[in-house]
């Protein structure tokens, strides 16, 4: 359960060796915004070789790939199934580009042997995507659904606006739809760096809304989204007691067990485990 | 020249004393003082150029002649006085100006033709620093502390035979102050020494007036008065500081820096406080601020150079007092105008060891390295390829005096540790330095067992600095140790007179 | 004789920038910020990813300002692959 991500630039040393300092729970590293058309193979090689040495315990590591209408994106599919690496982010995704995806991984994972199935987080940056939603996030492989406020905004032909009425609609969509289907809602990064009040401001607006996480540019504004995305006292308080109930469950040789009336069963339990390890120390 | 080991283990000349350790000498030593120089009252002759000066004060071949740094990089007095030891050829001068600047590049031609042959400074960077390290002086650089250089000129050893003494505004009296004036700078902190003891004292101001606000410097001490157009460039003068930084890696080392000091204590009524001027100081005191401001607490003292962040926490009753040297921006010097509570320390008052020192009440100092080894020895002389890149300062001043002394600083640097085996050069001893912080991790010096012990169950990244030291390796690789096989070229020396390390000439750019 | 060279990286802090060449022999020219500490070091990594991909005819241009040796080793492999595509 991520509260923070942050986009890092896959062709930049400097920051690619910082990643673990930050304090974000998960990290997406950069092949398409960020990088030069010119440079989309070297960033694959960098990211690739740095990956190969360093390891990144404890968080989540995705990577962000060209949509499918560009000519990177057989390439970096194809390099991301070799990649020590959890999640895939795919730009302007409609219904049919995760199927596609989905398919193609399936392939690559069972040629090259790869134990751990990459999960998709589509970023939901299209018009058109809102009314596919329910199908996109549905689908198996996606883990949950990202909000690109900029490219959204582009493609209504209006301005981006601090208080986001603009994107209100596509806000709401991306929580019901990750909701009804129990996967997480990640908002759009707020890009005024240097606004740290207006920062919290949309970051607690996004989750009285339902947002589970938020991602951001700079790693400036990491603390203050984990504070804002970490669970409540009350949340908190009810994992601690599941995570009792279950033990002393054990202890009795009990294989169920409930808290507050109701049965607790294994995604309660991971839920639980997950709540207490973001808590902030 | 024939070279002997201090107690660091370090090689300095033979003919001098070596560190023995930072309070051996101190104890054992009794304060040596030479008398004032003291002309009395009276008007003081005022000349309007460098050439009658020169003649009246009858500068000759050889003399020791010294400056203070408050102009900074905006200062036009240094220069003025070089254009007039140029034109008069005159030859073997010890200059002994508080701290050098990129301003300051006239010098370099004058070190190349031997007109001046030593220098004796706390803090030198730029083209000049350059000239040195490449081995045109022909003599010796001396880099003493802010405290030490005082120490010297009252004890004799540094003998001035005359002070040039930039003044942004004086009276006919020889009284002066930094506070009027369009070259204002603040504070006079660094040129006391210099008014009480060199034999020969003259003002230079661009800002004479028939009565000045406020008596910084004493017109008693002063032989003449130069009156000048300008004596600096106000640009120049009054940015010294910088914004607290806005590099998420510093931020980082800030906030655990701000967070390890609350943690151990010592953030409560009574706060003793010092931090420099640069980006991430800023950022610690920010963090600082926003603890003292969240528990309602007053601190009894903020010093050093000061700067406009310093000054709001004054003024929002933070600290109490705030004790200045120097002041680094004019937010500053406008402070020290109007709060009573703003009060000027000279260089002395500050840090020298034998006059119960500022620097000695402190609890708190946050300082920078550009190198740490694993004794916490720590250099802010020269960089790692042995380039001279400042000087003490107030460094080795304030990490002896104050309770808790923390360095902040990355742990790499493009491919470089910043944590050492053997620093290139010793600025500040170990034993003085207590805690190191950097983004990947917090190390306490072994001899500061009651930190280790106030720690235990913080869940700050403390680790033994070696097992930093390997985290850096690990990712850098292990370097080639490299060797200073260079000749001396100077040598650095302890706030109590002893030698702690030797500058080596480099290999040409 | 078409001279065909490739490069990847940059100049930034932390990276480095290679140059490759077809050449008659192994060439390696290296300038370092941190020669002295690790110019050895650095063509080690070089001389590994050409053992490991047999390639023994190269002239190789490594202009480093602070790079790991993972960041040397993809710039490496960066500028081999364009310098194919060159052929």
């Amino acid at each position: 359960m991520k509260r923070s991500l942050l986009f890092i630039p896959a062709n930049s040393p400097a920051m690619l060796q910082n990643a673990d300092i930050f304090g974000a729970d998960a990290i997406i590293f950069d092949l398409e915004d960020a990088i030069h058309p010119l440079e989309k193979d070297a960033a694959r090689d960098l990211l690739t070789c740095y990956l190969e040495r360093f390891a990144l315990p404890d968080m989540e590591l995705i990577v962000r790939i060209n949509d499918r209408q560009t000519p990177y994106y057989i390439k970096d599919v194809e390099r991301a199934v070799q990649l020590p690496i959890h999640t895939i982010m795919l730009p302007k995704a409609r219904e049919e580009d995760i199927l596609e995806l989905s398919e193609r991984l399936t392939a690559l994972e069972k040629k090259r042997k790869r134990l751990a199935p990459l999960m998709i987080i589509p970023i939901i940056e299209r018009a058109i995507s809102l009314f596919e939603i329910e199908k996109i996030v549905a689908h198996a492989r996606v883990s949950g659904l990202l909000l690109g406020g900029e490219d959204l905004t582009s493609d209504l032909e209006v301005e981006r606006t601090k208080q986001g009425l603009e994107i209100l609609f596509a806000r709401q969509m991306v929580i019901y739809a990750a909701k009804a289907y129990r996967k997480e809602a990640i908002d759009t990064p707020f890009t005024d760096v240097g606004d740290h009040v207006g920062l919290v401001e949309d970051a607690t607006y996004a989750k009285s809304l339902g947002m589970t996480a938020k991602s951001c540019i700079h790693p400036i504004q990491i603390d203050a989204i984990n504070e804002v995305f970490s669970p409540s006292e009350k949340q908190i308080t009810f994992a601690k007691r599941v995570l009792e109930a279950e033990k002393e469950a054990q202890e009795k040789g009990l294989g169920v067990f409930s808290v507050d009336g109701k049965m607790v069963d294994k995604p309660i339990i991971e839920r639980a485990k997950q709540v207490l390890k973001r808590v902030k120390p | 020249m024939n070279m002997i080991k201090n107690s660091l283990g370090r090689l300095v000349p033979d003919d001098l004393t070596p560190f023995q350790g930072a309070d051996q000498i101190i104890k054992k030593n009794k304060r040596i003082l030479v008398d004032e120089v003291i002309v009395g009252g009276g008007n003081k002759p005022v000349e309007t150029d460098m050439t009658t000066l020169f003649d009246k004060l009858n500068i000759q071949d050889g003399m020791t002649l010294s400056f203070h740094h408050h102009l900074r990089n905006g200062d036009g007095v240094l220069n003025m006085v070089l254009a007039e030891i140029k034109k008069r050829k005159l030859k073997n001068l010890t200059l002994a100006p508080s701290a050098i600047f990129p301003v300051h590049e006239p010098m370099v031609s004058l070190i190349k033709n031997g007109a001046i042959t030593n220098i004796i400074t706390n803090y030198i960077n730029g083209p000049v620093a350059l000239a040195i390290e490449l081995g045109y002086l022909k003599g010796m650089l001396i880099m003493d502390t802010h405290g030490g250089r005082s120490r010297a000129i009252e004890s004799g050893e540094l003998n001035i035979d005359v002070a040039f003494i930039a003044t942004p505004a004086c009276d006919r009296y020889g009284h002066g102050n930094g506070i009027e004036g369009p070259s204002q700078c603040g504070t006079l902190g660094y040129a006391i020494p210099d008014l009480m003891y060199a034999k020969q004292k003259v003002l230079i101001t661009d800002h004479l007036v028939d009565r000045v606000k406020k008596i910084d410097l004493d017109g008693r001490y002063v032989h003449m008065i130069c009156h000048v157009p300008s004596i600096g460039d106000s640009q120049g003068i009054q940015s010294g500081t910088t914004k607290p930084t806005r590099d998420p890696i510093q931020l980082r080392i800030a906030k655990n820096t701000a967070q390890l000091i609350h943690e151990l204590g010592y953030i409560k009524k009574g706060f003793r406080f010092q931090t420099g001027a640069g980006g991430t100081s800023l950022a610690v005191a920010e963090d600082i601020k926003h603890i003292m401001k969240d528990k309602k607490i007053m601190g009894a003292f903020a010093s050093g150079g000061i700067t406009n962040f310093l000054v709001k926490m004054h003024e929002e009753g933070l600290f109490e007092k705030l004790y200045d040297v120097q002041c680094f921006d004019l937010e500053a010097i406008k402070s020290y105008g109007r709060n009573k509570n703003h009060i000027m320390m000279s260089a002395s008052e500050y840090g020298n060891p034998y006059a119960k020192p500022i620097v000695n009440d402190l609890d708190v100092v946050v300082l920078g390295a550009t190198e740490i080894d694993l004794e916490f020895n720590v250099n802010v002389t020269t960089d790692s390829f042995g380039h001279i890149i400042g000087g003490s300062g107030g460094h080795a001043d304030t990490a002896y005096g104050a309770k808790l002394t923390v360095i902040t600083t990355n742990l790499m640097k493009s491919r470089l540790s910043m944590i050492k085996e053997h620093v290139t050069t010793i600025t500040t001893p170990g034993e003085t330095v207590d805690v190191l912080v950097t983004e990947r991790g917090i190390a306490i010096n072994p001899r500061r067992q009651d930190l280790i012990d106030k720690l235990k169950h913080s869940k700050l990244p403390i680790m033994p600095i070696e097992d930093l030291l390997h985290i850096a390796y690990d990712f850098t690789g292990i370097p080639k140790p490299t060797t200073r096989d260079g000749r001396i070229i100077g040598y650095v020396r302890y706030r109590d007179g002893s030698i702690i390390d030797s500058l080596y000439q480099i290999k040409g750019v | 004789m078409i001279l065909s060279y490739a490069s990847a990286g940059t100049l930034s802090s932390n990276d480095c920038f290679i140059t490759v060449e077809h050449a008659e022999q192994l060439e390696i020219t290296i300038e370092s910020i941190v020669l002295d500490a690790f110019g050895d070091q650095i063509e080690q990594v070089i001389r590994g990813v050409l053992k490991q991909l047999k390639i023994k005819k190269l002239k190789v241009l490594v202009q480093d300002k602070g790079a790991l040796d993972y960041t040397i080793k993809a710039r490496l492999i960066t500028a081999l692959h364009r310098l194919e595509k060159k052929a």
